[in-house]
């Protein structure tokens, strides 16, 4: 059937939205990163998957092969891949500053420490 | 005389005026000779004017492109006789306010006078390009150029008060040329293609009825310096400002640049011929009319001194549009005329006004009791400017209500007719009372001792009041460029 | 030589980059990174004058034929961005040194230049290449080093301002991954030109109009077109200001190219409206974000963000430019792209000026600063009457052309608005004015000389080519002209 037969596409779409879902409602910046990243995973799932050719084998080259699967989805993604780790790799960088900084990763103490921040500022302008 | 060739003569009045105001920047730390290159300035500017009207007043009209703005939009001058009279007037009263200026800016000690110099020398250079823009564009960017270099004359005192006064008139002025001024230049742009100054005007067939009167709206009431109601408040607001500097925003540059440019963008864009008989053309008649008696009115109830010759000046200023609304040739030539002669009469009061200030440190027309035998010159000068105001003989003010009022005749216009005449019974109403007090009341006690203002300021504004005697006796040069305009309006 | 400029373009920042970590002293890596910006704008001159000379160029990287191997493609539009970018690019390097010095450690700067130049280097790729999914790369590059710079503000609210910026652009470029994915599996194709040939067959497929939706969206959110713009005031206002400077006048500019590019060199200009009114919503979009921006910008007590405010309803206008959707309106929206980098480019110098001398950017750090700094004050004003619109600057003939091109298409509402939000623009530029020129400068504040030569001169240079393009705006006003007319197919 047509819906079992597009699985690939189910899983890219429930990983696309579970990955969307953390990144809004997580209020830890962590939490947040790791959801960021299956959002990520899933957009490559979506390519590798759309590149499989029927019977096809895995793209690597064999003499006895005839049937590849599409190599350059894969190339792409890797460098996709690639770009999600620099992504992860920046944005736990900047949460261990945060962290330094605010003493806290949650987004909610950060709002708050920045007000309070703000408020200790405008006081000390009118003394 | 040198032969100067008449496209260097245009250029050379733009230049002139900024050249001068950088000499005015160098020499900033020696007065004397900071007032000199004011007053060198101002009269080679004089003189090169001159030598463009004998050209004008043969037929001819010189004309010079500077350099294209945007693909399609020149910065071009063309001088025809609406735009020599006004220069002529500008550059004419810019030495005399000079002269006035530096008695009074030295007689109430001000501050930062290099500042005030050099911002009138811009700002008179803006009035000559609007003098001599030869299309709509030209226009825009000095009308622009002259708002932005007057804002700082206007709030030169720097106090709260200045810096209000400074937001209502930069608020209203960009509001109007930005939100009303440019989308009409834009769209007579997109319809005609260009944005020339034509005898006969350019619009011709391109705009049916109601759309054609909207244009004209949007142009009225986007040239807010003409200070038709009710974008007028910037007028009265601008009073805060040291009086030279009202001086030059009443008589010589700013609001003369906003009834020129009615003016010229009814006859020369529009053409009378086009709006004649557009259904809803009165919408202006009516506006002009509206602002002449209401502005009459509340100048009535003015005790400010500068306060009432402000909205003295709307109503005045009303004349020149109810000129161009009447749609006659006759009314035009009274429309240009008074251009000139508001000029010199408008001037002479404020430089009186500024007199009595400097002398006594008064302001308020209650205060003036018995004053004009303090100050008998500037009184007599401010009755000979007020019955300029009024249009009675032998004022030169009279001659352009003579033809505003023979055109309104000559086209039918009754209600014009009356505006008129209602008019010059309230201007009477508010200018009569004030040398009625000065000559024939009793002077309060207590008052400070004083004399006259000093000497500078005082022979300006004489000079002045004795042109206004003279204009009507010779109405010559201003009257023989009013008549050629009212020719190519009829063309 | 000559005929590998397109990927030297690209090449020289971004090697250039890894060698300033090498060159690990502050006054070094600066020389160094100027030194290769100005490389790279040289070699924009070049290309435009070649792409004028002898039409759209053509490289393809290691020799690879199009469309297997990537292509770089330079036409006109290309060019004039690539112009605008690098210009910016090498102007503002020129200013780092000292802009720097009170905001970044020395130790950390050659790292600085370090990010900046992988920025610049992302910038131009985005541009430069004719590869769908290398403008994916590039544009993950540039963002990537994005973050990293607007984390090197001093205030601890950049580190923040610089997560949700990562959250937010991750998630748009991923948009685009997607949008991409969808293309390729429609077509096979990746090269750009190719794309186009072979849309036209599928154009009416669902797919196509999604991975059209998810690109859009996706280029939309780093545009920052209201109300994908929340996390440009934050990170415009907590960057270093030198960053700022740089990001404020070419990362949104290239994010519109960027538009510009798959809506009418890629989708081909029918495809958007077969899809969705595209052009109604970009009017209607573009015009909310003038309004709200403005309205905003008018209460702000922080300079720095008044401004970023100000940025997001200048990309409105560009993006209402789109919407009008005739020959005039795409050269009213490059128009002001020019012209909005050498506005926001002189406003920004002039503020990282100010943030020099006094530390603080808050608008009472202003008061009575026309008389201490004059040459910088008055390069904000002129920045903020370009701003608004007023004739001789170039400001004036962005507005002159969107204003045309929308009597043009009969759209007299949108005119009318667009003068509107000229006017919010007044009060906020005037807000500034006031109380830099009429408030008295606070007893018992320490004295404040003028800004350093070395930001003043990149800031009056953008100031006099402000005046000048608004004067003589032939130049521009032709080539955003003639590349419109080569996208949109002639006639107005």
């Amino acid at each position: 059937m047509m819906l079992v037969a597009h699985y690939n596409y189910w899983v890219v779409i429930a990983l696309m939205m579970i990955g969307f879902y953390v990144v809004i409602v997580q209020g830890n910046l962590v939490k947040k990163l790791i959801g960021l990243n299956i959002f990520q995973t899933s957009v490559f799932i979506f390519y590798i998957s759309v590149g499989k050719v029927a019977g096809g084998s895995a793209p690597i080259y064999d003499p006895e092969v005839t049937l590849y699967s599409n190599p350059l989805p894969h190339v792409l993604i890797l460098t996709a891949i690639v770009v999600g780790i620099a992504t992860m790799a920046l944005g736990l960088a900047l949460v261990v500053r945060i962290k330094e900084a605010y003493g806290s990763v949650e987004e909610e103490e950060l709002q708050a420490r920045d007000l309070e921040a703000e408020d200790a500022q405008q006081k000390e302008n009118q003394c | 005389m040198m032969s100067l060739s008449p496209q260097l003569a245009i250029v050379l009045a733009l230049a002139l005026p900024l050249v001068g105001g950088a000499g005015i920047l160098l020499s900033g730390r020696r007065p004397n000779l900071r007032e000199g290159v004011t007053l060198v300035s101002a009269l080679a500017l004089l003189a090169v004017v001159a030598t463009l009207v004998p050209q004008v007043l043969a037929g001819e009209r010189p004309q010079v492109t500077l350099f294209e703005l945007l693909p399609g939009l020149e910065i071009r001058f063309v001088v025809e006789p609406l735009g020599m009279l006004f220069a002529t007037v500008a550059a004419f009263l810019w030495p005399v306010n000079s002269l006035y200026s530096i008695g009074y800016m030295r007689g109430n000690n001000e501050q930062h006078q290099t500042r005030f110099y050099f911002f009138f020398a811009v700002a008179i250079a803006a009035a000559m390009g609007i003098a001599f823009a030869g299309n709509l564009v030209t226009l825009f960017v000095f009308y622009e150029v002259l708002t932005l270099s007057t804002y700082p004359l206007v709030t030169h005192k720097g106090s709260e008060q200045a810096m209000g006064a400074g937001r209502t008139y930069l608020g209203i002025l960009i509001a109007t040329s930005i939100g009303l001024l440019l989308p009409a230049i834009i769209w007579t742009w997109h319809l005609t293609g260009s944005g020339d100054f034509t005898p006969g005007g350019i619009i011709g067939d391109s705009l049916e009825g109601p759309l054609l009167v909207l244009l004209l709206l949007m142009f009225m009431f986007g040239i807010g310096k003409a200070a038709i109601m009710p974008v007028h408040r910037w007028l009265p607001a601008a009073m805060v400002a040291p009086t030279p500097v009202s001086a030059l925003l009443h008589a010589v540059a700013v609001v003369k640049a906003g009834v020129f440019s009615v003016l010229k963008i009814v006859v020369y864009v529009f053409g009378l011929d086009t709006l004649r008989g557009a259904p809803g053309v009165e919408l202006l008649l009516y506006a002009a009319g509206f602002t002449v008696v209401a502005a009459s009115v509340v100048a009535l109830r003015q005790d400010n001194l500068k306060r009432r010759l402000a909205y003295s000046t709307i109503g005045q200023l009303s004349y020149v549009v109810l000129g161009a609304a009447i749609l006659a040739p006759l009314s035009v030539v009274g429309a240009a005329l008074h251009v000139a002669v508001h000029a010199l009469g408008k001037i002479t009061l404020f430089f009186a006004a500024g007199a009595i200030y400097t002398a006594s440190k008064k302001t308020e027309i209650s205060q003036l009791d018995g004053i004009g035998w303090r100050m008998p010159w500037t009184m007599g000068a401010f009755a000979i400017g007020a019955l300029s105001m009024i249009g009675v003989p032998p004022a030169a003010g009279f001659l352009s209500k003579w033809y505003i009022t023979m055109g309104a005749i000559q086209a039918g216009e009754w209600l014009a007719l009356g505006v008129i005449v209602i008019s010059t019974l309230l201007n009477a109403a508010y200018f009569l009372p004030i040398l009625y007090q000065a000559f024939f009341k009793a002077e309060q006690g207590g008052g400070k001792d004083h004399g006259e203002a000093p000497l500078p300021a005082v022979v300006a504004l004489c000079f002045t009041a004795l042109l206004t005697l003279v204009v009507f006796l010779f109405p010559g040069v201003p009257f023989e460029l009013a008549s050629h305009l009212g020719a190519e309006a009829q063309p | 030589m000559l005929n590998h400029l397109p990927i030297l373009q690209v090449v020289i920042p971004l090697l250039a980059a890894p060698a300033c970590m090498l060159l690990d002293r502050a006054r070094l890596a600066w020389l160094f990174a100027t030194a290769a910006g100005l490389a790279t704008f040289a070699i924009s001159c070049l290309l435009l004058y070649q792409v004028q000379h002898s039409g759209p160029i053509s490289y393809a990287l290691g020799g690879w034929e199009a469309p297997w191997g990537i292509e770089y493609r330079i036409d006109l539009l290309s060019a004039y961005v690539l112009l605008v970018v690098s210009g910016i690019g090498a102007l503002v390097l020129v200013a780092a040194n000292t802009g720097v010095s009170r905001e970044i450690p020395e130790a950390k700067q050659p790292l600085f230049y370090v990010t900046y130049l992988l920025c610049l280097a992302g910038l131009l790729g985005i541009v430069a290449t004719g590869d769908i999914f290398n403008v994916f790369v590039f544009l993950e590059i540039s963002s990537l080093a994005t973050y990293a710079l607007i984390a090197q503000g001093k205030n601890r609210r950049a580190l923040w301002a610089a997560y949700q910026y990562l959250i937010v652009g991750t998630i748009g470029a991923t948009f685009i991954l997607i949008g991409i994915g969808f293309l390729y599996s429609l077509t096979g194709t990746l090269n750009m030109v190719d794309l186009a040939a072979r849309l036209p067959a599928i154009a009416g497929s669902h797919t196509a109009y999604t991975a059209f939706a998810f690109i859009v969206v996706g280029v939309c959110l780093k545009l920052a077109l209201f109300p994908l713009h929340l996390w440009l005031p934050n990170a415009y206002t907590y960057a270093p200001s030198i960053v700022t400077a740089f990001l404020a006048a070419t990362a949104t500019k290239v994010a519109v190219y960027l538009l510009i590019r798959l809506q009418f060199s890629v989708f081909g200009e029918g495809f958007a409206e077969s899809a969705l009114p595209l052009d109604a919503i970009f009017l209607v979009l573009g015009l909310v974000g003038v309004f709200v921006a403005s309205l905003v910008a008018i209460q702000q007590p922080n300079i720095k963000r008044l401004f970023a405010y100000s940025s997001v309803a200048q990309i409105g206008y560009m993006i209402v430019g789109m919407g009008v959707g005739t020959h005039t309106g795409l050269q009213a929206t490059l128009l002001h792209l020019f012209n909005h980098a050498l506005m926001k480019g002189a406003l920004f110098l002039a503020l990282a000026a100010v943030a020099y001398r006094l530390g603080s950017s808050d608008i009472k750090a202003f008061r009575g600063l026309g008389r201490a700094m004059p040459l910088t004050m008055a390069a904000i004003v002129i920045g903020g009457l370009s701003l608004i619109g007023v004739p001789l600057t170039v400001g004036f003939v962005s507005k002159w052309y969107l204003v045309l091109a929308t009597i043009q298409a009969g759209l007299w509402p949108v005119a009318v608005l667009i003068l509107l939000g000229s006017l919010l623009a007044v009060v906020y530029v005037w807000r500034v004015v006031e109380v830099a020129y009429f408030q008295q400068r606070p007893a018992g504040l320490a004295v404040v000389k003028e800004a350093p030569l070395a930001l003043l001169v990149p800031t009056w240079l953008l100031v006099i080519g402000n005046l000048y393009f608004g004067v003589q705006a032939g130049f521009t006003a032709d080539l955003a002209g003639s590349a419109a007319a080569a996208l949109i197919g002639g006639a107005p």
